[in-house]
């Protein structure tokens, strides 16, 4: 595990690099929109990386339910964090992309709405983790967690199935994007799918680390008790 | 602002907020190992990312 680090270090970075490249030079201007267009690029991988976190903390989540085990427990705080960074840059880059094409930085569109709810949600059980101090708190940090979940799908689909001010689904659902764009597209996500895991892994170690220098303070605190 | 603008101001927006997890990250990993070295006991345990 520890020499993969450095690898998946090396990879992210020129995944990262050459996507970049890509979605600056590479990829076609679109042409209703210019260049600004190219905040796609940045804004739609971050989204899907958002959703895929914020699925990875659900099915943890239930599986602290059911196992209690603290592997599952870390995984769904560190998933949820990263998922939380993620879901900042979706709601950074949307409106900076809506100010040139829309004319408005922000409008209570259902996408909109619900995408700021779920961010909201997150941050929510980050903080009942941060500073709730009771020994059920990763129980119901799960169980919001899996409430949470349930408006990832409410996010995803709402430009499906209604009428909303953002720009229809780029792929499926009738999508037509030009294939040079949709390769763009692909290769930032891989690059973004790299760095989230690589957040992920650094996170996932100061996680255990952190619990077990807590254990060994509180193992401390109680010998001098006893003595 | 011409598109240009809102462009450059997207993308190093998501390299400021992912810079500054990044450092939230390092910093925190600063103060656990400080906190292990000063534990003998638990410097065999310490984060295996190398950061």
């Amino acid at each position: 595990m520890k020499r993969g680090f450095p690898i998946l270090a090396i990879v992210t970075a020129l995944l990262l690099s050459f996507a970049l490249y890509e979605a600056l030079i590479v990829a076609p201007t679109e042409q209703t929109m210019g260049n600004v267009q190219r905040i796609f690029y940045y804004h739609v991988p971050s989204a899907w990386t958002a959703f895929l976190l914020f699925a990875i903390n659900f099915v943890a989540s239930i599986l602290y339910l059911i196992k209690r085990s603290e592997n599952a427990d870390i995984l769904a705080l560190v998933s949820a964090e990263v998922g939380v960074v993620f879901c900042t840059v979706v709601l950074i880059t949307g409106p900076i992309w809506a100010r040139p094409v829309w004319g408005i930085w922000w409008t209570w569109d259902l996408r909109l709405t619900l995408t700021l709810v779920l961010w909201l949600i997150y941050v929510s059980y980050l903080l009942l983790r941060r500073f709730s101090t009771g020994g059920k708190t990763p129980m119901i940090a799960a169980v919001v967690a899996i409430f949470g979940a349930l408006d990832v799908p409410l996010v995803y689909f709402s430009i499906w199935f209604f009428r909303t001010q953002h720009p229809s689904p780029v792929i499926g659902a009738g999508g037509s994007l030009d294939p040079r764009m949709a390769h763009v597209l692909l290769i930032n996500w891989a690059a973004f799918l790299c760095l989230a895991w690589l957040l992920c892994w650094t996170r996932y170690e100061l996680e255990v680390a952190q619990r077990r220098v807590e254990e060994s303070q509180a193992m401390e605190s109680l010998m001098e008790g006893l003595q | 602002m011409n598109s240009m603008h809102y462009l450059y101001a997207a993308y190093i927006a998501t390299w400021v907020i992912h810079g500054t997890y990044l450092t939230i990250l390092v910093r925190k990993y600063s103060r656990i190992r400080k906190e292990m070295e000063r534990k003998p006991s638990a410097i065999s345990n310490q984060p295996s990312a190398g950061i």
